[in-house]
């Protein structure tokens, strides 16, 4: 009973917490819409253990809390393999507009004093 | 075989102590090139250093590596018409006396790496190092066709194809510049050639080369080497230039 409790706790704290984020603005839509879902199928599963009993029976695993941890772990890996993929798209794109901006600079700097025998 | 309108890029991070010495002997064995030197983040005199010495510089706003600097100066090579980059390291360890080898070999090859390893050479690695530098030097060699003993070498020149293709595609990973960029023009199709350099000691600053350099390094030239092998058709990634 107590980690039920403890369950539809967390994930109301998280599903506020998000949605709060999104509201000031400081979490894209696409960001946000990933774990107000996650948090919200943790709050339907806390409150009703028996759909988690039920899809683990469906899928012939042992315990639920096997299933629960398996689901949430692949979860995660995705997310964050998908984060430093988009990482890696910034850092790219962030070094490209630094030389642009230092390309840009060096045109600035020729064209107000052009060096002598140009 | 008409003269081509060479540039001569030195990436620099934080070589006041060698810069200008370096420009003014560029300069001495090349009056003909510009000298461009890309400033990457420097936090000392660098740059002015090299305005000083009469280089056209661009500085970066913040530091990128070596990769990222070199780039910059193949968009600029491309943008203002050059035929010819020319590499130099900022810290005195490469003889502007070969320029003119490393220009001239261009009229029969994209890309000219000048190679430590020759019969004169007076340089030597030994250990684990020159352990790496072997299997990639065999590795590279195999898929260009033709021998490259010294894939990690800096000292290069670069002719109007291979600026093209590295304003456009050029490693900019820590340690994946050298080795990554020669992957990437072989799967392009480009011809690269080798012609002996000399190489001195650095003059000034700390290399850049502590222990762990052959570990990291061979890591991140083989996963270069691979992903550029494994790309499939080669297909240029069109977000810049």
């Amino acid at each position: 009973m107590t980690a039920q409790i403890l369950g539809v706790i967390a994930s109301l704290l998280t599903f506020v917490f998000v949605f709060w984020l999104l509201r000031r603005g400081s979490l894209q839509e696409k960001y946000a819409v990933l774990w107000l879902g996650v948090s919200g199928v943790a709050l339907v599963l806390a409150l009703f253990p028996g759909i988690l009993r039920w899809v683990t029976d469906l899928l012939r695993v042992e315990t639920p809390s096997n299933l629960l941890f398996f689901v949430t772990i692949v979860l995660l890996l995705l997310v964050a393999v998908q984060l430093s993929y988009e990482l890696s798209r910034h850092e790219a794109r962030i070094r490209r507009l630094a030389e642009e901006v230092a390309l840009l600079q060096q045109e600035i700097t020729e064209s107000r004093e052009p060096r002598d025998g140009e | 075989m008409t003269t081509p309108r060479a540039l001569v890029a030195i990436p620099a991070w934080n070589e006041q102590g060698s810069i200008a010495d370096v420009i003014a002997k560029v300069r001495e064995h090349r009056p003909d090139a510009d000298i461009l030197v890309v400033n990457d983040g420097s936090t000392d005199e660098t740059a002015d250093r090299a305005m000083n010495a009469g280089a056209t510089v661009i500085s970066l706003p913040f530091n990128v590596g070596v990769g990222g600097a070199m780039r910059t100066a193949f968009l600029f090579a491309k943008r203002n018409g050059y035929t010819a980059l020319v590499q130099v390291d900022a810290d005195g360890q490469h003889d502007p006396a070969d320029l003119d080898r490393l220009i001239d070999g261009l009229a029969d090859a994209d890309v000219v790496v000048g190679t430590r390893f020759h019969p004169e050479s007076m340089y030597f690695v030994g250990g684990p190092r020159r352990w790496a530098m072997v299997l990639l030097s065999k590795s590279l060699s195999r898929m260009n066709r033709g021998e490259i003993s010294d894939p990690t070498s800096g000292f290069r020149s670069a002719g109007p194809r291979a600026i093209s293709l590295f304003a456009v595609d050029y490693p900019a990973e820590y340690l994946g510049d050298t080795v990554g960029s020669l992957a990437i023009a072989i799967r392009r199709g480009l011809i690269i050639r080798e012609t002996p350099v000399t190489m001195y000691f650095r003059q000034h600053g700390r290399p850049s080369k502590n222990a762990l350099w052959s570990a990291l390094y061979l890591g991140r030239a083989t996963l270069a080497i691979l992903a550029t092998g494994l790309k499939g058709k080669y297909t240029a990634r069109t977000d810049a230039a």
